[in-house]
């Protein structure tokens, strides 16, 4: 445990020197403050509107543990290539 | 009448509470169950916007009532509704032809995390310049508030970038293990993921480790990692907040 | 004296549109967020807050607070929250609504109605009471969007938001989408309902579209989803009432199908003209 906590600490040293060339080497970064208030924003979550009142959703008995929820996906995982087995619902060809 | 009220809001087979004064109550009761179900199905849709898109919206929305019925919010700030959602995913047999769901269910809770931790204001990369190199090893960083780290069995960044609008949606190649930092140095989050090691060591970091036991940690976790990169990548990428010089001493 | 709203027509904001509220040369009269979208540490939901807080006038509306619940007190947590948001941002006005969200650790995230009886009007006076002391300042209550109502409700509505305001020190925000949407699907006329309303005690007014429907019997069902432009119905009743009492501010909302800044912008336009029509015909300013 010692040697090799010495080594860590050598290392260390070493390392310290190849992250300043690195840190060197990167283009000067851009003004981060700039980014202001213009991120990438997500909706808030509470509001207070009633949702579509007249859907179906706060009525259907849906059980996913029995047979009643038949669904089946089918988003972008019928068309993202997936390792067979991985989960594309529509496997690549091997 | 409350207690009533809510049984029957959550429980589609529950009769209306007693007590209710309309022309049609089911129907009227049922504008109430609607409003819970779906706004709580729209929160749920807004925080995980990769899984509604890998599954679709129809199969998204019977899963999220599932799960709304399940675990229905604890608290009136509805901001990281849907903590419970990714392990939820796991056991939900009808979604477990997608293997990858509940990881990139974790990735966006924590994405929505970091979108909402405290501020901190990151050390400028030439604070590397001034560290003590004879004291490196000794030295512990203090992490950004916003800083988690992922490790999931898929390539989870990719697929989210795919389902984002980040990436175009393509076939992966690589359909490995991937570790992710998701971190907000400013305002916008971060997901980047991560070279061998690095999640061991900025783990390693975060439990308050020093850089010495980081470094230690990590390679034996990846004889691959390497240090240099590693220790760059902290500070341009912004994680790090402050240096704090270790009491006592390493020998 | 708490600060007040200007009598002006405000906007709602939502975080799409904080770009285009930036580069608007003529700012929209006042502004107002939902309280609980804006309890993370920090972040975006923030830093735009911040920066819209320094240009424009603030009304924090709570979504969340439940005071029309059945339990002795309101949650002190969230209290607290609001009182920290509060304290942070100084808003023009604070309002929450007449309905009740959580119930035994749940929150349902819907306005939810009570019946209104001399036993729930205590319950709810001291809710009111509790949050101003809280909060260190008047708050405005809004009148609810229902769908149904409790057969053991002895006091009208309109009598019953009079008196939390009388015995409270409490203002009202009157929603006159609200109460086309609640007077429609009760078969009740919303223009007597507005005559009965004690419109001395309104702070602010809201604005919204809804979602008219019928049921299976043929009847009008409004669903309040605000969700489209404010109809043509509640534009009358809107500038009956400002005729009334003279200009007091007015916000429009949009929470669902969130459209262009530009649209909202034309909505607060309309609504302007109406208070711009209406000062200095006040009955009872």
């Amino acid at each position: 445990m010692l040697a090799k906590k010495h080594l860590t600490a050598a290392m260390l040293a070493g390392s310290l020197a190849t992250a300043l060339t690195l840190i060197a080497s990167q283009a000067p970064a851009q003004d981060m403050a700039k980014e202001k208030c213009y991120g990438v924003a997500m909706a808030g979550k509470n509001d207070c509107a009633a949702g579509p009142g007249t859907t179906c959703a706060g009525t259907s008995k849906v059980d996913y543990q029995g047979n009643a929820f038949k669904l089946v996906a089918k988003g972008t995982c019928t068309t993202m290539k997936t390792p067979k087995g991985m989960g594309s619902l529509e496997p690549m060809k091997s | 009448m409350q207690a009533a009220f809510t049984a029957a809001l959550l429980d589609a087979g529950h009769a209306p509470p007693p007590g209710l004064h309309a022309a049609d109550t089911t129907e009227r009761f049922a504008v109430y169950r609607n409003n819970v179900v779906s706004g709580l199905i729209r929160a749920l849709a807004s925080g995980f916007p990769a899984v509604e898109a890998i599954v679709g919206a129809e199969f998204f929305s019977a899963l999220a009532a599932c799960f709304v019925r399940a675990a229905p919010p604890t608290s009136p700030v509805l901001l990281d509704y849907g903590a419970a959602l990714p392990d939820f995913i796991a056991g939900f047999a009808p979604a477990a032809e997608l293997p990858y769901l509940p990881d990139v269910a974790r990735l966006e809770l924590a994405y929505t995390r970091a979108f909402h931790a405290a501020d901190a204001v990151p050390l400028a990369t030439d604070t590397l310049r001034r560290l003590p190199p004879e004291r490196v090893a000794s030295l512990r960083l203090q992490l950004h508030p916003s800083l988690q780290i992922l490790r999931a069995r898929h390539p989870v960044a990719t697929i989210w970038a795919m389902n984002t609008g980040r990436a175009p949606l393509n076939e992966i190649a690589d359909w490995s293990a991937q570790d992710v930092l998701v971190l907000r140095p400013q305002l916008a989050v971060d997901v980047i993921p991560l070279a061998p090691g690095e999640a061991t060591f900025l783990e390693t970091l975060q439990a308050g480790g020093t850089l010495g036991e980081a470094a230690s940690t990590a390679l034996d976790a990846a004889a691959a990692f390497g240090l240099g990169p590693a220790l760059a990548a902290l500070f341009i990428r912004g994680a790090v907040i402050a240096v704090e010089t270790s009491e006592q001493d390493e020998e | 004296m708490t600060a007040m709203l200007p009598s002006v027509a405000g906007t709602a904001f939502k975080p799409a549109h904080f770009s285009a509220l930036q580069a608007e040369t003529t700012k929209p009269g006042f502004i107002e967020v939902h309280a609980e979208n804006y309890m993370g540490d920090g972040g975006l939901p923030h830093a735009q807050l911040t920066a819209l807080r320094a240009e424009h006038a603030l009304s924090l509306h709570g979504v969340g607070l439940s005071i029309g619940s059945e339990s002795r007190d309101l949650d002190r947590d969230h209290l607290q929250r609001l009182r920290k948001l509060c304290d942070r941002y100084q808003p023009d006005s604070f309002s929450e609504h007449l309905a009740w969200s959580s119930h035994g650790g749940v929150f349902l995230n819907d306005l939810l109605p009570l019946p209104y009886t001399d036993a729930t009007l205590l319950r709810v006076i001291d809710h009111v009471a509790q949050t101003q002391d809280m909060l260190g300042r008047r708050i405005l209550l809004e009148n609810p969007a229902t769908y149904l109502q409790f057969a053991a409700s002895t006091i009208p509505e309109t009598e019953f938001l009079g008196e939390i305001a009388a015995r409270t020190g409490c203002g009202l925000l009157l929603d006159v989408t609200n109460v086309q949407v609640a007077c429609t699907n009760r078969d009740e006329d919303p223009a007597a309902y507005l005559t009965r309303f004690p419109l001395q005690h309104v702070g602010e007014i809201h604005l919204a579209g809804h979602h008219a429907a019928k049921d299976r019997h043929g009847m009008p069902l409004l669903i309040d989803d605000h969700g489209s432009s404010v109809s043509a119905r509640v534009w009358q009743l809107y500038e009956s009432v400002i005729a009334r009492i003279g200009p007091r501010p007015t916000l429009v909302e949009w929470d669902t199908d969130v459209p262009d800044w530009s649209v909202l912008v034309a909505e607060a336009t309309r609504a302007q003209a109406i208070l711009n029509r209406g000062a200095g015909k006040a009955e009872a300013a």
